[in-house]
């Protein structure tokens, strides 16, 4: 597939283009950047290290409905997804869309789930390699991605000055680069390289690391060892590690009746550092303390999803890290594991 | 393809209590709304399904009726919460709603041939219900037949009548338990699992099947170790929260086993791999 260039002159015309489907794209928010739709081009904030929220929302919504009822009536209508029409995700991360592949995983084991799959279906990504790490936590590379990864994406995007590189990498990124086929041009020749040096040069400058094997063969037998109450013991249980986590999935369902006897049954992120999340009806709790929900919680990422996916569900995006209010360092974590 | 998370009506033929008081246990016997749901329905002893009124909750039961028995299904609810509650204020002519059937089975295919004892527990006698009428209706299938259950009290006893009848049949042994003395109760007084000593069914050919409360469930393994039963002898069901019921919302899970999804039943020797199976 031959390379091609997208001038940062012509990057405003680009999302103008793509603004026709459902456009999300980085933008500023406050302090913090976060993704959201757009439907003006000059909201894009595409100078940005990494989003402090991951753009997992677009296909795992923060809330969404399931179906529509009427109390007292049988009849129930399930929120149509098609309905939100064709994404496109521009300029996310690699470790972020790696993420949305793991994921997949999960929501098309043994059961599809219909919402989830139908809003991948319908989104394209379109990569924004990380020429510099975006963060002194990036752990990337000790997970199987790189700050130029593909996994997961159908467009990779490479800052190179004074244009993008464009990379189509599926059927879905070929369609895309028609749709700008007027703001696309060939890449010179010996781009290929230079990208591929830019690759092992930002891989060079990730300061983190963990050597991950054997970690999740090794988790199930350290279930009662000392390390889990030490390293729960200042965790306040307030969930952003798993909120602002690009892999977790975790949800809770609700539902809303309004008064007129209109209702939803909807489903949110949930997460496994709250209490409620196992309480039983009986008022019984079987990971009654942060000592068992920390517990869990690196060994759903780093021994059950491996025994089920074979892959760790964890990208090194480092947000948990660079987030925790009180410091908790899920590789100093995993260290101890290793020592253990 | 059919949406997971979309439930069935069903239409209550039925509803009786089981046991009375704050934790009261009642009957539902149920058909579905649309009868054309029948033709793809398929269950078997041991699958569950999320129950529940929209806009109320959902929450998973297992389906206390086997295949054998056409044409409706049955549940028996214990009133613990927001949802169980609110499922007992149904009667017959009500409706409710259902999302299966979820979860695995009892291995009774591979149980052909053998003995099987079940020991239960109060409520806990509603998993095992199916698997002693499955055997019952396909008695030439399997060996001799032995149920030893138990309850607090006489009233708490589930299933009175269906016990009584079985208990005058000859197709099986039926013991009963309650925990303390009552006037003129004819049969064994004490927990369960002292129950299951003092008949000390025979490991050889055997399996064993227990459910109930976990202080029981524990008992009970360990005295079926002493009664020379081998881990792949029993098996067992777990419960826990759930939501989703298809092993995607997260909380369920016993080490890397969704009990929606990968249980309800498990064997004594997959659950002693597993450290977080009687949390």
């Amino acid at each position: 597939m031959a390379l091609k260039k997208l001038s940062k002159e012509k990057v405003g015309e680009a999302l103008a283009e793509l603004s026709k489907f459902r456009l999300i794209a980085p933008a500023k928010s406050d302090d913090v950047v976060v993704f959201k739709q757009i439907s003006d081009p000059a909201e894009a904030y595409l100078e940005y290290g990494n989003s402090t929220v991951p753009p997992k929302k677009f296909a795992f919504p923060q809330t969404e409905t399931l179906f529509r009822f009427v109390t007292g009536s049988p009849d129930l209508t399930a929120k149509n997804v098609e309905e939100e029409g064709t994404t496109v995700i521009f300029g996310l991360r690699p470790c972020d869309a790696r993420a949305m592949a793991i994921v997949d995983k999960l929501f098309s084991w043994d059961f599809d789930d219909p919402y989830y799959l139908k809003r991948r279906e319908l989104t394209t990504l379109v990569g924004m390699a990380c020429v510099e790490p975006p963060s002194v936590n990036c752990f990337c590379t000790s997970l199987g991605g790189s700050p130029f990864g593909t996994e997961g994406l159908d467009l990779l995007l490479t800052d190179m000055g004074d244009y993008y590189l464009v990379e189509a990498l599926t059927d879905k990124g070929e369609k895309l680069e028609e749709t700008l086929s007027s703001q696309l041009e060939d890449a010179p020749a010996d781009d290929e390289k230079k990208a591929k040096d830019m690759a092992a040069a930002s891989e060079g400058k990730i300061r983190r690391s963990i050597n991950t094997e054997g970690i999740p063969e090794k988790l199930p037998d350290l279930w009662e060892n000392g390390l889990w109450k030490k390293v729960s013991a200042a965790c306040l249980g307030c969930g952003i590690c798993t909120f602002l986590c690009p892999t977790c999935h975790c949800f809770d369902i609700q539902d809303e009746v309004e008064e007129s006897g209109e209702g939803r049954r909807c489903r949110m992120w949930d997460s496994c550092m709250f209490e409620e999340y196992t309480v039983h009806a009986s008022g019984h709790n079987p990971r009654p303390t942060r000592k068992e929900r920390t517990r869990n919680r690196i060994n759903h990422k780093y021994s059950y999803y491996p025994a089920h996916f074979d892959v760790i569900a964890c990208v090194g995006c480092g947000r948990c890290i660079n987030l925790c209010p009180v410091n908790i360092d899920i590789l100093e974590i995993l260290d101890q594991v290793v020592d253990a | 393809m059919k949406n997971p998370y979309i439930p069935y009506q069903v239409n209550i033929i039925d509803a009786w209590y089981e046991a009375p008081g704050d934790r009261c246990i009642k009957t539902f016997k149920v058909t579905f709304a649309d009868e054309k749901v029948w033709d793809t329905w398929s269950h078997k002893p041991g699958n569950c399904a999320m129950v529940g009124i929209p806009g109320v909750g959902e929450s998973m039961f297992c389906i206390s009726s086997s295949p054998t028995e056409k044409g409706y299904l049955r549940f028996s609810i214990m009133k613990a919460g927001k949802n169980t509650s609110a499922l007992h204020e149904l009667e017959a002519g009500d409706s409710f709603f259902i999302r299966g059937p979820l979860g695995n089975n009892f291995p009774l295919d591979e149980w052909k041939g053998k003995n099987i004892v079940t020991i239960g527990g109060g409520i806990g006698q509603a998993p095992l219900r199916p698997v002693i009428q499955w055997i019952r209706d396909n008695r030439a299938d399997y060996g001799e037949l032995e149920l030893i259950y138990g309850a607090r009290t006489s009233q708490d006893h589930c299933f009175k009548t269906e016990f009584e009848e079985i208990g005058s049949s000859d197709d099986c042994e039926c013991h009963l338990s309650i925990d303390v003395e009552e006037e003129e109760w004819p049969h064994f007084v004490g927990f369960v699992p002292s129950l299951l000593m003092e008949v000390a069914p025979k490991p050889d050919n055997a399996i064993a099947v227990t459910c109930g409360p976990p202080v029981m469930i524990n008992f009970v393994l360990q005295n079926l170790e002493k009664l020379g039963f081998t881990p792949d002898q029993v098996y067992t069901t777990l419960e826990n929260r759930m939501k989703c019921g298809i092993g995607k919302c997260g909380r369920c899970n016993v080490g890397h086993l969704y009990v929606c999804k990968d249980g309800p039943v498990f064997s004594y020797a997959q659950l002693k791999e597993i450290p977080e199976a009687f949390a």
